[in-house]
């Protein structure tokens, strides 16, 4: 934590040679959800340093809380107690228009189930987070379909979601979650809904992510899938039980 | 996190749009109103069904006031046709007269109405008369060759023409040279030409009243509301046919009693003037010269044989009742707008819960809350606009095909569709806020979970 790097560049093509940089991290964090009467503990104390260039696996049962992490890192949900550091900023006492811009500006997220809004184009899908974060709109357009072209969907520019098969979607999704340059990307389970040819795919542009300097976290099952990070994490009932540097 | 920060108020969410209402903001604006016409779009049938409230409110609305606004105006046309300056006194039969009439088998000689002292003492007594137009008005039968019609016969002075904005067609009024002489010269309604001279001009034609001849000497205008003799007037001046001859001549060849055969035998009526118009220099006295004129008559008669017509007074009638018309269709407008807007929210919440996910999603993507407000109010106000528009479309055509078709006067105003159409955009707002806030506030993560 006291190894923040306020200013860094995500995506900087030069990020393997730069040293350990923390781009986010947790310090023990706990989740406990009300229901009713009933007090559940989810989260019990985590700690987790994110490095720049980071291409990260979460894995465990479930339950373990894995979910309820990746919120929390997604900025979707607070942690009951504890601090989340995303850059230089403090997540924790943040309102929900604070945590509404940090999502759009800093965090990049794929989904297993694509979620791709329906009644738009691939590009205006892509768009999206340019658009909330109120950019030009022709700069916008191109990024977008920059990034479509770099996923390999250049002509499907102006297809619908239902017009795609699943891995063109997913490949939407990533263009999509790059569109802010984020500092990192979350994707839960991308490979989840997919056949494993389009799977395959899907792995082999992360791995291109990650050569490129781009901070991946991957929530998974699949072992398979977390021989291809770098680093796994093994979460059990609400805690870090392993924490592996593989290369 | 405090329920303050977690929960968009209504008052927030409006504080922000006005902030949001700068041009910085117009190309999101227009883009927000893209995605809005395509998810309504997506819905085709359910949209229509749902403005359907609306389009019906403001096409009634619109319609409504048409119709309204279009028989005040007619009705105004009419007063105003007998002169807003003047003031009309008329003999009355009173009802006593009449019941008594019936009743009895002997030859009745009755007497009643105004007279001339009544209206010397009226034009001598009150200032501000400009001038007196008293007028006779005795049915006859009017003959030319093989030709005849019943009519009213008007002896009246020279001045009738302008002070009821009766112009003539051809020829002339007859003039004052002629009063004086007791000529027997006549000017004859559009009507009575058509009636007695198909094929020829009436000009220098004579015409026979019981055994006298008079000459044609000018042809009125039709007039343009002749069915007011009949709604306004009594029975004396009723039939649209009319033959001006100078009032001297009436008084000298008719006398002042009328000897009638009544079905209870022989009636003789002594009427020395049926009507008299007054007119009044300043508009605006005109009403307290009506009460005035009403009490000296009140104080000259022992019964009412006579009543008091104030034109402008009527115009202020059909102005009130304009604006009672004016007031109901408000009211319907404002039922069938609320339940308009009731099947907006209705719809809307729909919508809102359809499209959990997709908020989920643009939540994550780092839409605000007031971002997804936004969203779905404009598609509430895209919603009731387009109802809006449709129902003045519509509200516009109903009141033509009703002048087309049934010959109302109908009138548009430019205020009726701008109100109409803006209180459904209103609505729009209003109907959208509730569910728009419920969109903003759901929680992203179970929003995205949501299947």
């Amino acid at each position: 934590m006291d190894s923040l790097a306020p200013g860094l560049q995500p995506g900087s093509t030069t990020a393997r040679t730069v040293s350990r940089q923390t781009v986010a991290s947790v310090h023990d964090v706990t989740k406990t959800y009300f229901m009713g009467e009933l007090a559940v503990q989810v989260l019990h104390g985590i700690s987790i340093d994110f490095y720049q260039g980071d291409y990260i696996s979460i894995m465990g049962p479930s339950g373990c809380g894995k979910s309820t992490l990746m919120n929390i890192l997604g900025c979707l949900d607070q942690p009951t107690s504890g601090s989340y550091f995303l850059g230089d900023k403090d997540t924790s006492q943040m309102n929900d228009n604070e945590l509404s811009a940090i999502r759009g500006a800093r965090l990049g997220f794929i989904f297993q189930s694509y979620n791709l809004i329906p009644q738009l184009t691939v590009l205006e899908n892509i768009e999206l987070p340019l658009f909330y974060q109120g950019h030009p709109e022709q700069h916008s357009r191109r990024i977008a379909t920059e990034l479509a072209a770099r996923v390999g969907l250049g002509d499907r520019l102006h297809h619908r979601p239902f017009e795609l098969s699943g891995g063109q979607q997913q490949r939407v999704a990533i263009a999509r979650a790059l569109s802010n340059d984020p500092l990192i990307i979350l994707a839960d389970e991308p490979t989840g809904n997919l056949d494993s040819k389009s799977g395959a795919e899907i792995l082999k542009l992360f791995d291109e992510l990650h050569q490129q300097g781009k901070t991946l976290i991957m929530v998974t099952h699949s072992d398979e899938l977390a021989e291809r990070s770098q680093r796994q994490i093994r979460l059990r009932d609400g805690r870090v039980e392993s924490d592996d540097r593989l290369s | 996190m405090t329920d303050s920060v977690n929960h968009a108020t209504a008052a927030s969410v409006l504080q922000r749009l006005t902030v949001h209402l700068r041009p910085v903001y117009w190309t999101r604006l227009r883009k927000t109103a893209e995605v809005g016409i395509k998810s309504i779009h997506a819905h085709g049938l359910r949209s229509l069904l749902t403005v359907l409230g609306i389009v019906i409110g403001v096409a009634a609305v619109i319609s409504m006031l048409a119709v309204s606004e279009g028989a005040s105006f007619e009705a105004q046309q009419q007063f105003r046709a007998l002169g807003s300056n003047n003031i009309i006194v008329k003999s009355v039969k009173p009802a006593s007269l009449e019941a008594s009439g019936g009743s009895n088998m002997r030859p009745q000689a009755i007497s009643y109405g105004l007279t001339y002292e009544d209206i010397l003492t009226i034009q001598q007594t009150i200032p501000g008369i400009s001038n007196v137009i008293p007028s006779r008005i005795i049915k006859k039968d009017v003959r030319h060759l093989g030709r005849d019609i019943s009519t009213d016969v008007v002896g009246t002075t020279v001045d009738y023409p302008i002070s009821r904005n009766y112009s003539l067609r051809s020829g002339r009024f007859f003039s004052a040279d002629e009063m004086l002489a007791q000529r027997n010269v006549a000017v004859i309604s559009d009507e009575v030409a058509s009636a007695l001279f198909p094929m020829t001009d009436p000009l220098g034609e004579s015409i026979r009243i019981d055994g006298n001849y008079y000459n044609i000497v000018g042809v009125m205008e039709p007039e343009a509301y002749s069915n007011l003799g009949r709604s306004q007037a009594g029975s004396s001046n009723a039939a649209p046919t009319r033959i001006f001859i100078p009032l001297s001549a009436a008084r000298y060849r008719f006398g002042e009693t009328l000897v009638r055969q009544a079905t209870s035998g022989v009636e003789m009526e002594t009427v020395e003037l049926h009507e008299a118009i007054i007119q009044v220099e300043d508009q605006t006295q005109v009403e307290a010269v009506g009460q005035i004129i009403e009490q000296i008559l009140e104080r000259r008669h022992r019964r009412v044989d006579y009543a008091v017509e104030v034109p402008l007074a009527l115009i202020r009638q059909a102005e009130e009742s304009a604006l009672r018309d004016q007031i109901v269709a408000g009211a319907i407008a404002g039922i069938s707008l609320l339940v308009g807007g009731i099947g907006i929210m209705n719809i809307m919440l729909a919508s809102v819960t359809e499209r959990t996910r997709e908020i989920g999603i643009r939540r994550a993507l780092g839409a605000r809350k007031k971002d997804i407000v936004q969203q779905f109010l404009i598609e509430a106000v895209i919603l009731s606009g387009v109802g809006g528009l449709i129902g003045v479309v519509i509200g516009i055509l109903i009141p033509v095909i009703i002048s087309l078709f049934w010959g109302m006067t109908t009138i548009v105003t430019i205020t009726a569709p701008l109100l109409a159409f803006s209180i459904s955009a209103l609505i729009g707002v209003v109907f959208g806020i509730y569910p728009s806030i419920r969109a903003a506030n759901m929680d992203p993560v179970e929003a995205l979970r949501h299947a």
